[in-house]
């Protein structure tokens, strides 16, 4: 098991890949026929025996034909693959469930098109693209997740079938994607706001008593805080302008690993913070983090909640993870 | 691998799937039962009508149920499962039915290769130029649909251009493997009883209608090109089966010479021999239609007592023989005494005017016997017609008294009765006679209209003699063909009375395309491969070597096809090309750009390095990022791209070292 293991890792070239981009050589495409292919083998022999024993002439003719059809895609599928670049993006985090997207920019540097290329992890769904003559695209291969962390999807495998399903040729591109997976929020209520409270500032979600004024954007303001209103009133101006809010949205809100219930597992009360952050998050609230061994001062906005997350989704094993 | 749940069937592939089945299936309908035809169409309509309205299609055991009715009709209808007709009419079936549960990709795959194969099944019954482009025709449809299949939705024609491009591509394979393929010679096993039905030719027996019916067909009965001259048309008496056992209505070849073998002829040739070679169209007979007589015989092949050459078997494929002939000659001047008994009797019976006209003749010489009835023919009021009325018991008597009017086999037949009767040796002859030549390759057509029949009658000094009694009736037909001998309004085909000088031209343009196809593409057999290969300067080719050969020409091939859809090396982007040549010139100079420096930063170092280039290198380099990275490349008129590429011849030249 073990010597077969390193002769799959030999011969297909298992290890990660590190220069940008990937390109596909001959020596890490692979070939086989397809079933379709083996049928297809099938048929042109007795097609041969049927043309020589009732001596047709033209029956030589189109098996001769159809074996160099055969000849001819097989050496298509192979190209088909063979110079594409692969170059990998850096995938968005992701709450644990949902689907991971690894972007994945594909360039054919050559005058064909390529078509039905089909790529995806390892028992992860399938994803297929088609690139124009010298053309570039990016796709993004998804990876069904499970567990909060920083999550490397393993290689790449990418087939195809093209141009006559009879053979399949293959490749395992192990571009370093990383990703981090959050935890899956669970949806409690806020600690520090009583209920009564939280349902008023419910109501006044649209934040209009609060609303105090238009300023130019900053980079940090989410986008959801521009007035896209008055933006398209003021069409000469070239900045965008973002609402600014007044009241007690503002006040600060510590979520902390001690608030959470301690009878619940360590993956919970990870969960519950996420759903924690989450709600203060809709609720433009100023939330800082408290974790055993971290602390994250309290802030708002986009950047800030992903901060938060990732902290969540690498507590505890980050050291691990990175060793790899 | 792992298993993966088939690919599933996209919609807009179905419609493909459906014309691969109309496309390989009907094309058959002309050989198959109605009741197939109507089950096949109404399969296909039955599936483009589910297709249309997206339905389900039926359940599995109903079409279990529709096949096991269907193949048992099939074995009804043929009398059996396999064999040719039979075969073919199964697989037409499974292609109207299989569509019906077409559900996934492998589905489609396999209806695909059931298409492949029944293109096969096409030959069987026809192998002409049309049904050869239409192999090329069909079989891009084909590998369209699998193209359609495994790449998913794109315009009709891009397919199409896609799928000639893959068969172009494969097209050297297939000459590669047409040319040295060792070939076999078939059949591998006994080939069924229907595998030669349908080839037509002379009799093998001769009763009145026997020849006249085959002069109605313009079908070409063999071609001969003469390695000389082309001997006069009058000379041209090809030989077919001997006649010599009547019965009253029917001329038979006597089984006499089967059961003890007749010593060998004798032929002394009296004029030059004429060297020929002919290729017969296949007519399940063992006779070789040589030219009257021939002294030298293909390979396989035997001269038989009654001078016809004859093939060992019969002839099944259309094949090709050299032959050399002897146009004067005498032969068997003696003649053995039971060949000469037999080239007597007469039925006991029957035609009384006839026997009592010849036995008024009976005490002339043997030759004036002969002339007295070639006399009658030609004063008294005979015709020669394709429509002779009817004759009844005595067939001879009515036809030489009464009506008259009659084709060669009643005047052959009617001579051959009279010197028999007034005893004299005679035998009656089938064959051909005369033949058009084709100016374009040279070749002497000759027709199932040049059919023929002749007697011949034996005197003791002189042998086996040939006399035509048609001649004395029609000369022109003998002196300038059927065509001339004939009245208008005889029913003759088309294709021999054609008028207009192009349309004659045409038509031999044609036949003489087909007679090369037949001879380089049908009739490539091995004896063709050897023929072929030791031209080529392979004198003695085995089929090991033949197979070594032909692996390696088809690896060169595959590597060639394999160059031509190589990536082209960017060497089609002229900006990339420029810029590096720009920096190529610089590196010469001493300054080597590294791959991760970007042109301005290049640029910056340059005018650090070597101020001397500055202001040239900062300007390609804004060139190139302009071009590169820039925005509104789109409408570029080239303008800075030449600017660049100046930029390379405008380098200061190169101080030249001292050595």
């Amino acid at each position: 098991m073990r010597r077969r293991e390193r002769f799959q890792r030999w011969l297909f070239h298992l290890a990660r890949d590190e220069q940008v981009p990937i390109v596909l050589t001959q020596r890490r495409i692979f070939i086989v026929p397809t079933s379709g292919g083996l049928l297809f083998a099938v048929v042109l022999a007795v097609m041969l025996i049927g043309a020589i024993n009732y001596n047709l002439s033209l029956g030589h003719a189109l098996t001769f034909l159809l074996a160099g059809l055969g000849l001819v895609a097989m050496v298509h599928t192979f190209h088909n693959l063979f110079g594409l670049r692969l170059t990998a993006g850096r995938a968005e985090p992701a709450f644990a469930g949902d689907l991971a997207r690894f972007p994945l920019a594909l360039e054919n540097p050559r005058r064909q098109p390529r078509r039905a290329l089909e790529f995806s992890f390892k028992d992860q769904p399938v994803v297929t693209a088609d690139l124009s003559p010298q053309g570039r695209a990016t796709i993004a291969v998804p990876f069904v997740t499970h567990q909060r962390g920083r999550l490397d999807p393993g290689r790449v495998t990418l087939t195809t079938r093209y141009p006559l399903g009879l053979f399949r040729a293959w490749s395992y591109p192990y571009p370093p994607f990383s990703c981090v997976v959050y935890p899956k929020p669970l949806r409690t209520p806020l600690p520090g706001a009583s209920p009564g409270a939280h349902a008023d500032h419910r109501q006044g979600d649209s934040g209009q008593e609060d609303f105090a004024g238009l300023r130019p954007r900053q980079i940090s303001d989410p986008t959801r805080h521009i007035a896209w209103k008055a933006v398209a009133r003021r069409s000469d101006e070239q900045a965008l302008l973002v609402k600014q809010f007044a009241g007690g949205a503002m006040d600060e809100l510590w979520l902390d690993w001690s608030l959470t219930p301690a009878e619940r597992g360590d993956e919970d009360r990870l969960s519950i913070l996420a759903g924690w952050i989450m709600a203060a998050d809709e609720q433009q609230a100023c939330y800082g983090l408290r974790l055993p061994g971290q602390q994250i001062a309290p802030a708002q906005g986009d950047a800030h909640r992903s901060s938060c997350l990732q902290a969540l989704a690498l507590y505890g094993e980050t050291e691990a993870r990175d060793a790899r | 691998m792992r298993a993966r749940p088939p690919a599933a069937l996209e919609h807009g592939a179905v419609p493909w799937l459906l014309v691969v089945a109309l496309a390989t299936a009907g094309p058959h309908a002309e050989h198959l039962p109605a009741w197939l035809t109507v089950l096949v169409a109404a399969a296909l309509l039955w599936r483009t009508w589910l297709w249309h309205q997206q339905q389900r299609m039926p359940p599995r055991w109903s079409l279990a149920l529709l096949v096991i009715a269907a193949v048992a009709a099939i074995g009804w209808q043929f009398g059996s499962l396999f064999g040719k007709d039979a075969g073919v009419a199964m697989l037409v079936l499974f292609m109207a039915l299989k569509p019906l549960e077409m559900h996934n990709r492998r589905d489609a795959l396999v209806v695909i290769m059931l298409g492949y194969f029944l293109l096969l099944t096409h030959y069987f019954y026809s192998q002409s130029i049309p049904t050869g482009l239409w192999l090329l025709a069909a079989c891009t449809l084909l590998t369209g649909a699998l193209l359609r299949l495994h790449g998913g939705a794109q315009p009709v024609i891009a397919i199409a251009r896609d799928a000639g491009l893959l068969l172009l591509q494969a097209l050297p394979f297939m000459l590669l493997l047409y040319l040295l393929f060792p070939r076999v010679t078939g059949p591998l096993w006994g080939l069924p009883q229907d595998a030669h039905a349908g080839l037509s030719g002379l009799p093998s027996q001769m009763s009145p209608g026997s020849i006249s019916n085959l002069t109605l067909s313009g079908a070409i009965a063999f071609r001969s090109r003469f390695a000389g001259e082309i001997p006069e048309q009058a000379d041209l008496y090809w030989r077919g089966p001997v006649f010599d056992e009547y019965d009253g209505v029917t001329w038979r070849a006597s089984r006499q010479h089967g059961r003890s073998p007749a010593p060998a002829p004798v032929i002394e040739a009296r004029g030059p021999a004429h060297d020929y070679s002919s290729i017969l169209e296949a007519h399940n007979q063992r006779w070789l239609l040589a030219l009257d007589v021939p002294t030298r015989l293909p390979p396989d092949s035997s001269l038989a007592a009654t001078l016809e050459a004859q093939s060992r078997e019969p002839l099944r494929i259309r094949s090709r023989f050299s032959f050399s002939s002897v146009l004067d000659y005498r032969v068997n001047r003696m003649e053995a005494p039971a060949s000469l008994q037999q080239a007597l009797t007469l039925p006991p019976q029957g035609n009384p005017r006839t026997r009592a006209l010849a036995s008024e003749w009976q005490s002339r010489p043997p030759a004036r016997i002969a002339e007295a009835a070639l006399a009658m023919f030609r004063q008294e009021d005979f015709h020669y017609t394709l429509r002779p009325p009817l004759l009844g018991a005595d067939a001879i008597d009515e036809f030489l008294f009464d009506s008259r009017r009659g084709f060669c086999e009643h005047y052959a037949s009617a001579f051959v009765f009279l010197m028999r009767a007034a005893g004299v040796p005679a035998r009656v002859v089938a064959g051909y006679q005369g033949g058009e030549l084709n100016p374009v390759d040279g070749y002497l057509t000759v027709r199932q209209s040049d059919a023929h029949a002749w007697a011949e009658i034996w005197l003791a000094d002189e042998g086996w003699l040939r006399i035509d009694p048609t001649a004395a009736v029609a000369p022109s037909r003998i002196e300038q063909g059927i065509v001339a001998a004939l009245p208008a309004g005889e029913p003759l085909p088309g294709i021999i009375r054609l008028d207009a000088d192009w349309m004659r031209d045409l038509r031999n343009r044609w036949e003489a395309a087909n007679n090369t196809w037949n001879q380089w593409v049908l009739g490539y057999n091995p004896q063709r491969q050897r023929e072929v290969l030791s031209r080529l300067g392979w004198p003695d080719p085995d089929w090991r070597s033949m197979t070594a050969l032909l692996a390696v020409l088809c690896g060169l091939a595959l590597l060639l096809v394999a160059l031509w859809t190589l990536p082209g090396r960017r060497r089609d982007d002229p900006v990339q090309r420029a810029w590096q040549a720009y920096c190529a010139q610089l590196g010469r100079r001493g300054i080597v750009r590294a791959d991760w420096e970007g042109p301005l930063d290049f640029a910056q170092r340059v005018a650090r390095e070597k101020p001397e280039l500055a202001t040239l290198t900062s300007e390609a380099a804004r060139h190139y990022a302009e071009l590169r990275y820039g925005e509104g490349d789109g409408d570029s008129d080239g303008e800075p791209l030449r600017r660049l590429q100046q930029c390379v011849q405008r380098l200061p030249p190169q101080r030249r070292r001292r050595i």
